[in-house]
């Protein structure tokens, strides 16, 4: 059977990596076949592969041109393109407390009237979603979403703010977002959650992986307090559920 | 036990080594030494491990002292005026700090990042197989941050073998690329004058991104792009047309077309320009990259063989270098290809 997908692009990134781009622009095939080929790869065990990041649209592969030149390497990420998209069988799926408004979600009141809806109604649909790590990256443990509720959409900040605290939830375009460390950050906050997608000194140091699936549930102040504390003491706050 | 005591330092100065990998899928930006061969040579002055630890000092002067006995260092990287009490002490040379003794470093000269490695090495807890700070991430040993007067560096007692120096290539002329990943983003003119015309780097630049001044580069399709995967060296074209270099401490991920990316063996040369000084691209194919990286990885291999004594006359590197070309590969960006590079 032909391959029902485009051949990816292969753009050099350099002399040690290589970025294989299935699309230009956000897109949800795109990015699951980003997420098949890094597990195509990995199981493939490719001696020479050094690392990879897969983001919405590409997989940058790390390489070491001493161990596998740039022709065979590039052949063999196009042969493994190939393939089928991954199996959504061992999909890990977690559940994800979040304390939505107040001051844990500043801009919840801005956005509910921005798209002229009630807080409680952008909560009700931002809780309902299922979303998909789509890619980790900026900063440690900043995780991409993709499945946002279409009617949540709105521009990015015109000003980001420089800083905000750790766990922020917020939503900017097409995309929900997990912040794990206090930083800038130019999307609109929801709520807080004390998970922690990074946390030194715990098993496992970073929690999401991009491709696992998320859904929020949404908890009051004094629960947040209280899961603050628990994951400060190393839980992990956020909950493996089954399919 | 003798220790190293920060006794003044200047900003940007911190503990780097080989790099953190392994974990840029989960956003964690490698860091490490801005200038690898020069991390290296200092290193290779004290028999450490090439990839060790060492202190990366930015542009302005330092002091230490050794307290609590002698203590052996060796400086490589942005040349500076330096003495122990008032001794002057040479690049690419080690010297030993005596119980009390003083090193005193002036403002580096032509260049940005010198390195002090310690004999010994430095003595820390590695994350993720790393003692290189990353200060916004709050990783790094024995100091999640930038030196600060009052850190303390411990160690075993100077061993009592000679003094040694290295004699290093002298490398100029421009900064290689490889062009892309996104070069299609941009015309061939823009290009030609991407390739064609002086840059400077900016004084704000900084351990994440240095940011060029030059002409104007314009995008053919606009500036935003869909974030993808970034690597050291990748040189982004931003809104306003100035492009930035990501350098060690850059983000993971960003959403810049990147027209061109610094070669492996230019990387170091590239983070050592000063701010101001004029420095071209010339782009290369891959091949030529790939065979520079090969040459620049043997030259890093090369480093042990060619530390001399102090007081040799012995000077006949070139023939040194080309007797140990040979040997298995190692990556010289990639920490778990060097067998024990961090003290665990």
């Amino acid at each position: 059977m032909a391959d029902p997908f485009p051949r990816p692009r292969l753009l050099p990134s350099g002399d040690s990596a290589v970025t294989v781009e299935f699309s230009r622009t956000i897109d949800e095939t795109a990015n699951r076949r980003v997420l098949a080929l890094d597990h195509a790869l990995a199981a493939a065990g490719l001696a020479g592969i050094t690392e990879t990041v897969p983001t919405y649209r590409s997989l940058l592969v790390h390489y070491d041109p001493g161990v596998i030149d740039h022709e065979t390497l590039c052949a063999r990420l196009l042969a493994l393109s190939a393939g089928s998209l991954a199996p959504e069988t061992d999909i890990r799926r977690w559940r994800v407390p979040v304390c939505y408004g107040g001051e844990n979600g500043i801009d919840l009141e801005d956005v509910a009237k921005a798209l002229g809806l009630t807080p409680d109604e952008v909560v009700a649909r931002h809780v309902a979603g299922t979303y998909r790590v789509a890619m980790i990256g900026f900063t440690p443990g900043w995780s991409y979403l993709s499945g946002l509720d279409p009617s949540l959409q709105m521009s990015r900040r015109q000003n980001p703010r420089l800083a905000t605290p750790a766990g922020i939830i917020a939503i900017g375009g097409i995309q929900t977002g997990i912040q794990c460390l206090a930083g800038p950050c130019g999307w609109h906050l929801l709520g807080r959650t004390a998970m922690r997608t990074f946390q030194l000194h715990r098993e496992p140091t970073f929690l999401l992986e991009p491709g696992d699936e998320v859904s929020f549930i949404a908890v009051d102040e004094k629960t947040f307090a209280e899961q603050e504390r628990a994951a400060e003491a190393g839980e992990l706050i956020a909950e493996r559920i089954a399919a | 036990m003798s220790t190293l005591v920060v006794s003044q330092i200047g900003p940007a100065s911190s503990v780097q080594d080989g790099g953190r990998f392994g974990a840029q899928r989960y956003g964690l930006t490698p860091s490490g030494a801005m200038d690898k061969l020069a991390l290296a040579a200092a290193n290779s002055l004290v028999g450490n491990e090439l990839m060790a630890a060492a202190i990366e000092i930015g542009p302005f002067g330092a002091t230490f002292v050794a307290k609590g006995g002698a203590v052996r260092v060796a400086l490589s990287g942005a040349p500076r005026p330096a003495d122990v009490a008032k001794r002057p002490v040479e690049m690419n040379t080690s010297v030993t700090l005596s119980d009390g003794e003083k090193l005193t470093l002036g403002f580096a000269r032509g260049g940005s990042f010198s390195y002090l490695a310690i004999e010994g090495g430095i003595a820390g807890e590695p994350m993720f197989d790393s003692l290189s700070v990353n200060a916004r991430a709050g990783l790094g040993s024995p100091y999640p941050r930038p030196l600060q007067s009052g850190d303390v560096f411990e160690t075993a007692p100077a061993s009592e073998t000679p003094e040694m120096r290295i004699e290093l290539p002298r490398t100029s002329g421009a900064i290689r690329v490889v062009m892309g990943p996104q070069d299609d983003e941009f015309s061939d003119e823009m290009k030609a004058l991407f390739l064609g015309s002086d840059w400077t780097v900016s004084a704000t630049s900084d351990r994440m991104g240095y940011r060029l001044e030059g002409p104007v580069i314009r995008h053919l399709h606009g500036h935003n792009i869909v974030s993808d995967g970034t690597v050291e060296g990748s040189i982004q074209v931003p809104g306003n047309g100035s492009p930035i270099v990501l350098m060690s401490d850059r983000g993971t991920s960003g959403g810049y077309p990147k027209i061109a990316t610094v070669i492996t063996a230019d990387y170091g040369r590239l983070a050592q320009t000063p701010a101001g000084t004029p420095f071209r691209f010339q782009a290369v194919s891959m091949a030529e990259a790939q065979a520079e990286l090969r040459r620049y990885r043997d030259l890093l291999r090369s480093l042990p063989d060619r530390v001399r004594e102090l007081t040799s006359s012995e000077f006949d590197v070139d023939a040194l270098f080309t007797a140990n070309v040979a040997g298995h590969a190692v990556s010289a960006t990639d920490v778990t290809t060097w067998p024990g590079v961090t003290p665990d």
